[in-house]
């Protein structure tokens, strides 16, 4: 059945128990929780305005939305190769007039086989996401950057990260797509001309009236024909705190998820998604969700968590990444937002990195993979047409490594190099299985590096040089063996 | 490794040198002109004219033999720019001795230039092809620091005591340059101020460092057995070696960081050539990379001088000290001179002319026999390196 305006609901609910052959819907996930928390309080301190309470998470001076979306996308494949299809929703794209999703797509180290588009870049751009990977069995990765002026609202209410949901049917559906509705209105609220750094906000009440009619239409109509009363778990994310607010304030206090406000704040395009993996995160089998994103107009969708839940992995939820994390201070978090421009060392301005070269090296730069010898196993990294050990030439077979964890065998410190957060740290490391490499530490505290220390990789953002973003990895340190 | 050398076959018979340092006043024309001229200067009845061929040695400040014929007017000669990053220099002398070993041509000169301060850097730059991207961004002293806590674990050597040894060859390579006229930094550095310098990468201190410098320095080359018309007092080359790594160290998880294997091998050749036994003994100075001061640290083992583990007692016990057993670096080394990538190699090489033509002042060292010049470019695990062995004697 499709009902007026863009409603829609599973087939064939007329009560009977649908075969799990007919679900459609989410079935696995993942969140990426940047490492750094910059405390609430600082910005006040430093401005004597702004500020807050609690803390909100950071994207690294070397994390950007394409970035931290492959970090929520290698965690939602569960070991499920590369999506045929995904789509990626932020509201600060690192490239304009090239597609970003395509560096994801590339990061997953999948073949080129599959579509990767972006969507828009405003908050509802989620939606979109979500929506177009539901009815492809694709993948949606959400993730944000979101701040404003120095001392804005924005600043301090909002926060980073991503998160990533592949969809697909039958018995591997893990939440199930019971119901959707939408409405859709144009007025002003927020907005953004691109280029400009910050977003521009109307009076708060203007918009807050202006949302809670809209999302009580597509709430009534996606519970109606979800047939529902009411939902185990109700997620209501917008860019409109107060209208969020006030929404959710009308659900039973049980039933209101945790928004995250407090340790992460409102991550714009993903935020909807990372309250959705924190809820899945804990969710039992039969709990119902209601999932509402209110930007531009409201999407209401009711989700049906299934027995799959209990696929999900453990120990990189969005708790425990919570639980793991550094402070940055607020002038590194301004020079990091670019709002402070500081003295850089006397050092040559990094290069841009060179289509032609990069183009080659996709599967090394993107995807992390070296070379193992046929001839002797030897593991080369980068990978190498001559082997290192025996010389074999052009006997040797790939080697992904980018999900192996390795071992600190020497490092150093290096203050002269240039960096938005130095002192540079520079390791050199084991791979499980082999291969030796020499990289940067990412997240990390200088002083508490050591040799043995174990790390993992993780894919950055270098360095941004003539309008090039240079991506690649870096090693940081494992949080948790699991 | 297989080389025939060519011992006894060339002698030098003049060389200039300019000052290493900030020289604002002068480009890389002023000091190719004027290291050239000092050069051919200390040759009397020697004309640029009556020079048959030229190696010019620069990393960056220039490209092609015209970098040397255009500022000093040289006709319709053969000029061969050449690089081999930190090597440069060494690497110009190599090939011009080389071409007149073989009798190509009576005489030839290697140049060595390199003007590192107008660039405005800290530090070295090494320009880059265009590339991926994915290219390690360590500095220079990055890449060596990762020596020192290597070499400390492997030895158990104290980082305390590690300190003090590479405390030591800073102190001892400034007391040198302190006597040395032509050094950018002139004045001996008090062991505490060293110790307790500013870190730059690891345990590197600001004067763990060499310098960054401009300068320039020539050599004229010709038959051993036309020396004596050029000068009665010729040095005569014995051994020329030079590596290049497989850079196997980064990706060989058996590499130590404790080590220059590229060092090993090429010392190993220059002492065959020679004939060299023991270099302990037999070598009586050694001008070496001291880039920084644990690099100094492993080349006195990777050259033979200290065995496997003991280097570090040698410097603390001062056996290479201006009055050791054997002095290295008595001008100063890069320390004291700065680092101008062209024309280190052509410097040390002046050090062992002075040396064994006993012009070097009070850095005289008592009848040297054999001098030996070092240098090395790249990192550790992936590096050239350059060694030759000069004598005052033709055997």
């Amino acid at each position: 059945m499709r009902a007026q305006r863009g409603d829609t609901a599973a087939p064939d609910r007329t009560g009977a128990i649908m075969s799990s052959n007919d679900r459609r819907g989410i079935v696995s996930y993942g969140a990426y929780v940047p490492f750094h928390r910059l405390d609430r309080t600082a910005i006040r301190a430093s401005l004597g305005q702004g500020g807050g309470t609690g803390t909100r998470t950071v994207a690294a001076y070397d994390e950007d939305s394409t970035s931290m979306g492959v970090e929520a996308a290698r965690r939602a494949l569960w070991g499920a190769p590369t999506p045929g299809s995904l789509y990626f929703a932020t509201t600060a794209p690192a490239y304009a007039d090239k597609t970003n999703a395509t560096a994801i797509h590339a990061a997953l180290g999948g073949s080129r086989e599959g579509f990767a588009t972006d969507l828009g870049a405003a908050v509802r751009g989620a939606s979109g996401a979500l929506r177009a990977a539901a009815a492809t069995g694709g993948m949606a990765v959400l993730s944000d950057i979101r701040t404003g002026r120095p001392g804005s609202a924005d600043e301090v209410a909002g926060g980073d990260g991503a998160v990533a949901f592949a969809f697909g049917t039958g018995e591997q559906v893990l939440a199930e797509i019971v119901a959707q509705a939408s409405v859709s209105a144009e007025f002003l609220d927020r907005w953004r001309v691109p280029g400009e750094s910050y977003s521009r906000v109307w009076e708060e009440r203007f918009g807050a009236q202006a949302y809670l009619p809209l999302i009580t239409d597509a709430v009534t109509r996606a519970l109606k024909s979800a047939q529902l009363e009411a939902a185990t778990h109700v997620i209501v994310s917008s860019p409109q705190a107060r209208a969020a607010r006030a929404a959710l304030g009308a659900f039973p206090k049980s039933s209101r998820a945790d928004g995250l406000e407090n340790e992460v704040g409102f991550a714009g395009a993903a935020h909807a998604g990372l309250v959705l993996a924190d809820v899945l995160d804990r969710a039992a089998p039969g709990d119902t969700v209601l999932l509402v994103v209110a930007a531009d107009g409201a999407d209401a969708t009711v989700l049906r968590v299934t027995d799959a839940i209990t696929r999900r992995p453990t120990g990189d939820g969005v708790r425990d990444q919570l639980a793991a994390s550094r402070a940055v201070s607020y002038p590194d978090f301004l020079t990091w937002r670019g709002f402070l421009d500081r003295e850089p060392p006397r050092r040559p301005d990094p290069e841009r990195p060179a289509g032609p070269p990069a183009a080659r090296s996709l599967r090394w730069k993107y995807a992390f993979e070296g070379s193992r010898c046929l001839e002797c196993s030897t593991v080369n990294v980068p990978p190498q047409r001559v082997c290192v050990h025996c010389g074999a030439v052009d006997r040797a077979e790939p080697v992904p490594l980018a999900a192996k964890r390795a071992t600190v065998a020497t490092f150093t410190i290096d203050k002269l190099a240039f960096s938005l957060a130095p002192p540079v740290v520079d390791v050199v490391i084991d791979f499980d299985g082999g291969g030796r490499y020499g990289c940067q530490l990412a997240d990390v505290d200088p002083g508490a590096v050591a040799i043995g220390d174990r790390v993992e990789m993780t894919f950055r953002r270098f360095h941004t040089a003539g309008g090039v973003h240079n991506y690649f990895w870096k090693a940081r340190p494992v949080r948790k063996e699991h | 490794m297989a080389s025939n050398g060519i011992r006894d076959k060339v002698a030098i018979v003049g060389m200039g040198c300019t000052p290493f340092g900030e020289h604002w006043d002068r480009s890389v024309d002023d000091l190719l002109i004027d290291a050239v001229t000092e050069c051919i200067g200390s040759v009397p009845g020697v004309e640029k004219d009556d020079i048959d061929a030229f190696w010019l040695g620069t990393m960056g400040s220039g490209s092609s033999g015209l970098t040397l014929s255009r500022p000093l007017k040289i006709g319709y000669k053969p000029v061969t720019r050449v690089e081999n990053y930190c090597a440069t220099g060494s690497e110009s002398f190599r090939n011009a001795a080389y071409a007149v070993a073989s009798g190509a041509y009576d005489c030839v000169m290697a140049v060595g230039v390199e003007k590192l301060k107008d660039s405005g850097f800290s530090g070295l730059v090494i320009p880059t092809p265009a590339n991926d991207g994915t290219e390690s961004e360590l500095t220079a002293p990055a890449m060596f620091s990762l020596l020192a806590p290597s070499y400390s674990k492997k030895y158990g050597v104290d980082a305390d005591v590690m300190k003090e040894v590479m405390t030591h060859i800073a102190w001892k390579n400034h007391a040198n340059g302190a006597k040395n006229p032509r050094a950018q930094f002139r004045t001996e550095v008090a062991k505490e101020t060293i110790a307790c310098s500013p870190l730059v990468a690891g345990q590197l201190g600001i004067f763990d460092c060499s310098g960054v410098s401009d300068g320039a320095a020539a050599a004229l080359i010709v038959r051993a057995e036309d020396a004596h018309r050029y000068t009665d007092r010729p040095i005569y080359i014995k051994a020329l070696s030079f590596v290049a790594g497989p850079a196997e160290g980064p990706l060989d998880p058996a590499y130590d960081y404790t080590t220059f294997t590229e060092v090993v091998r090429c010392a190993e050749d220059a002492y065959a050539q020679a004939g060299v036994k023991d270099p302990r003994t037999e070598i009586s100075m050694a001008e070496v990379h001291d880039c920084f001061t644990p690099t100094e640290l492993v080349l006195m083992e990777d050259l033979g001088f200290s065995e496997r583990g003991q280097g570090w007692k040698d410097v603390l016990e001062g056996f290479f000290d201006l009055g050791g057993g054997l002095p290295v670096n008595p001008d100063g080394g890069l320390k004291s001179f700065g680092h101008p990538i062209g024309a280190s190699g052509l410097r040390m090489l002046f050090e062992m002319w002075l040396q064994l033509r006993g012009e070097a002042g009070e850095r005289q060292l008592a009848s040297p026999r054999l001098g030996m010049t070092h240098n090395l470019g790249g990192a550790p695990g992936a590096c050239v390196s350059f060694a030759s062995i000069v004598g005052a004697e033709r055997d």
